[in-house]
């Protein structure tokens, strides 16, 4: 059976211009880029070549770019730094919407001392911006606010913050591992002091991710150990993986026109269809300041798990903002700070396309996902009471 | 991915006795859209006074599903004794067992046929004690106030982590913290005393921490300070300050003034605070 695969939020497909660019550096060029042979050295140069195309990504300089391993690291190291070089600051500014990579640590933080702010989203996922910038006082250390939600796709306004909070002189940091390779970011004329973003969103492997710091920034290794990235990062470097991450840039800024223009009408293509062939839906979230790939869609009165179950018999892979995948019977704390009622929380679905979709699969998709959501809503105790 | 067994997948996608039956002998319904699954059960029996037709009708997942399918299938052609006596256990067996996370599914099963059986029998359901505080999970204020007092919550999170009342849409947070505020008035006056009865010293030092976290550190907060609890040695409690307190030159009086009287008062009368460097 083949594959629909619209679970890009989730993890993409590695690109085969980024697995050939990786390939010699697994097999023939397995030196240790640290070496003073040329053997490894004409390694480190390679290093040096995929800093600078994921720095051109994101408009910034090679030297303020720092690979780690995944995301989640990246976003690690960023918050540990700004507390650890603020010493005296306690106060730590985020969402109620952020990704576990960002919420949970922030609720780890909070239990060892610090005061954590969550600011708000409305019903649209908009952040409550009078909130956030009340909330910042001369013990705030760090805000850390997201570029664009996993689960619905919403973006932020990050630059807006990080001026506002670069005013008043505290560090400002956000995940954009779902806004980079999806949307044009131009750090140099921002004022974002660190940025993470990981590998397997933009077609290169799992387990590399990178942490831009703007120049000038205190930072405070999360790793210590050798001189690797200038000391800022112990361990002997990912190489192939870098090198995959470099190539991953480079592909997704020659398709970045392409993501918000062919992937943005499939994706739109795909929502309309549904949303008119199945009533009782709708879009969890705003839908103009959105990521062209992402749509959250509400199907009340039935349940997520079941429905993706369903639709996996065709081969479709998608996410759900519902609780029963994780063996909670809660939903999804982004959909539940939007407010998302029950009703729609539970039968919630996420679809997140790439630039390997065709129309054929978005139509396969709108074919068969009605009669899925008719048939288990025929099952449901709520559904005819409720119409 | 959840790990479900063949026979789960085809209760799921080819589930048996799907509806409601017409003037049915007895109905069961357990769960809400709050919680995420909720199923209706109904039952006729014959002259046999056996169990002649079962319906379902549930929304849940695919093992909520699978195991109202189940239980249609297994109550079918028993009396009403012999189908009070299957557990959830019965249940997650016949589909093959069911992954841990999801027994809740089974349970839900069950309880629905218990509320059938009930039905039928004319017994009165169970009245609901109390008054109904989060609607979203229908929890009472005799359920919030048990736990809270049984496990000493001490904040809204505490209480939705344990009962999930206030998970939801939020608007009974505020009745949930009167009832949390109110508990809280009396145990502060108990809590001392029953605490200061021999503490092990893994208890000692838990309660030492806890103490440092709940009371003490919110309070240094406030001037910029916050401690550290280095060393619990006998009676002597090791700490460290930080911020303002620090370089505070009156350090020496915020510990042995306040740290030291608020473990005594909570924790144990004979401990003595001292500071590391
Ligand atoms: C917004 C966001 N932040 C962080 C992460 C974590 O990235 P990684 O899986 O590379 O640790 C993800 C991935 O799901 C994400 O969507
Ligand atoms: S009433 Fe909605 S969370 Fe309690």
């Amino acid at each position: 059976m083949a594959v629909i695969y619209a679970d890009n939020n989730a993890t993409t497909q590695i690109a085969s211009s980024v697995l050939n660019e990786m390939l010699p550096y697994l097999k023939e060029y397995y030196g240790n880029p640290s070496s003073m042979h040329t053997f490894g050295g004409q390694v480190g140069k390679k290093i040096q070549e995929a800093r600078a195309q994921t720095a051109s990504l994101l408009n910034a300089a090679p030297e303020e770019i720092l690979f780690t391993s995944c995301g989640t690291e990246s976003d690690s190291t960023a918050i540990r730094a700004a507390i650890k070089s603020n010493p005296s600051k306690k106060h730590i500014v985020t969402t109620r919407v952020e990704h576990p990579a960002v919420k949970n640590l922030c609720e780890q933080l909070a239990k060892e001392g610090f005061r954590i702010t969550f600011v708000p989203v409305d019903q649209n996922g908009a952040l409550d911006l009078d909130f956030l910038y009340q909330s910042l006082t001369d013990d705030t250390a760090i805000v850390s606010i997201m570029w664009a939600n996993n689960e619905t796709g919403v973006i932020f306004p990050v630059e807006e913050i990080a001026s506002v909070v670069k005013g008043k002189g505290i560090a400002f940091h956000t995940d954009a591992v779902q806004a980079v390779g999806k949307i044009p970011i131009d750090l140099k004329n921002s004022d974002i002091d660190m940025l993470s973003l990981s590998g397997h969103k933009l077609h290169a492997p799992k387990g590399i991710g990178a942490l831009y710091i703007r120049k000038g920034t205190k930072f405070s290794p999360f790793l210590i150990g050798g001189h690797q990235e200038k000391g800022r990062r112990g361990g002997t470097e990912n190489v192939a993986s870098i090198i995959g991450l470099g190539a991953a840039s480079k592909f997704s800024q020659e398709l970045m026109t392409k993501e918000n223009t062919d992937v943005k009408i499939l994706r739109d293509t795909l929502e309309k269809g549904l949303l008119e062939k199945i009533e009782h839906s709708f879009v969890n979230g705003a839908k103009e300041r959105r990521l062209p790939n992402t749509t959250s869609i509400a199907f009340e009165y039935v349940e997520g798990e079941a429905i993706l179950l369903m639709m996996d018999q065709f081969g479709i892979c998608a996410s759900s903002g519902s609780a029963c995948t994780s063996g909670s019977l809660e939903p999804s704390h982004v959909l539940r700070a939007m407010g998302v009622p029950f009703t729609a929380a539970h039968g919630t679905i996420r679809f997140s396309l790439s630039t390997y979709n065709t129309m054929e699969e978005v139509n396969f998709i709108i074919e068969k996902l009605p009669p899925i959501i008719q048939t288990l809503r025929n099952m449901s105790p709520f559904w005819k009471q409720n119409q | 991915m959840w790990e479900y067994t063949e026979k789960t997948k085809d209760h799921f996608l080819n589930p048996r006795n799907v509806g409601v039956i017409n003037e049915p002998d007895g109905i069961g319904e357990v769960g809400s859209l709050a919680c995420g699954d909720a199923l209706k059960l109904t039952f006729k029996l014959d002259k046999t006074q056996r169990i002649a037709d079962a319906k379902f009708q549930t929304f849940g997942c695919a093992s909520a599903i699978a195991s109202s399918s189940a239980l249609t299938e297994m109550i079918k052609g028993l009396t009403l004794e012999e189908a009070g006596k299957i557990t959830n256990e019965d249940i997650a067996d016949y589909l093959g067992g069911l992954p841990k996370e999801k027994m809740h599914c089974s349970v839900m099963g069950r309880d629905a046929l218990d509320k059938a059986i009930t039905y039928y029998r004319g017994e009165s359901q169970k009245k609901i004690e109390g008054e109904i505080i989060c609607e979203c999970f229908g929890v009472t204020d005799l359920e919030i106030k048990r736990a809270v007092a049984k496990n000493g919550l001490a904040t809204i999170d505490d209480v939705t982590n344990y009962i999930k009342a206030g998970g939801g849409c939020g608007k009974c947070h505020e009745k949930i913290q009167d009832i949390i505020n109110q508990q809280s008035i009396g145990t502060i006056q108990i809590q001392p005393k029953m605490k200061k009865k021999a503490l092990t010293n893994i208890q000692k030092i838990k309660l030492i921490e806890e103490t440092l976290a709940r009371e003490i550190q919110p309070a240094l907060a406030k001037d910029g300070g916050d401690i550290e609890l280095i060393d619990v040695d006998g009676d002597k409690v090791t700490v460290k300050l930080r911020g303002t307190c620090a370089t505070c030159s009156k350090s020496q009086i915020t510990l042995k003034n306040y740290v030291e009287t608020k473990l005594r008062e909570l924790v144990s009368d004979s401990l003595e605070v001292q500071e590391v460097n």
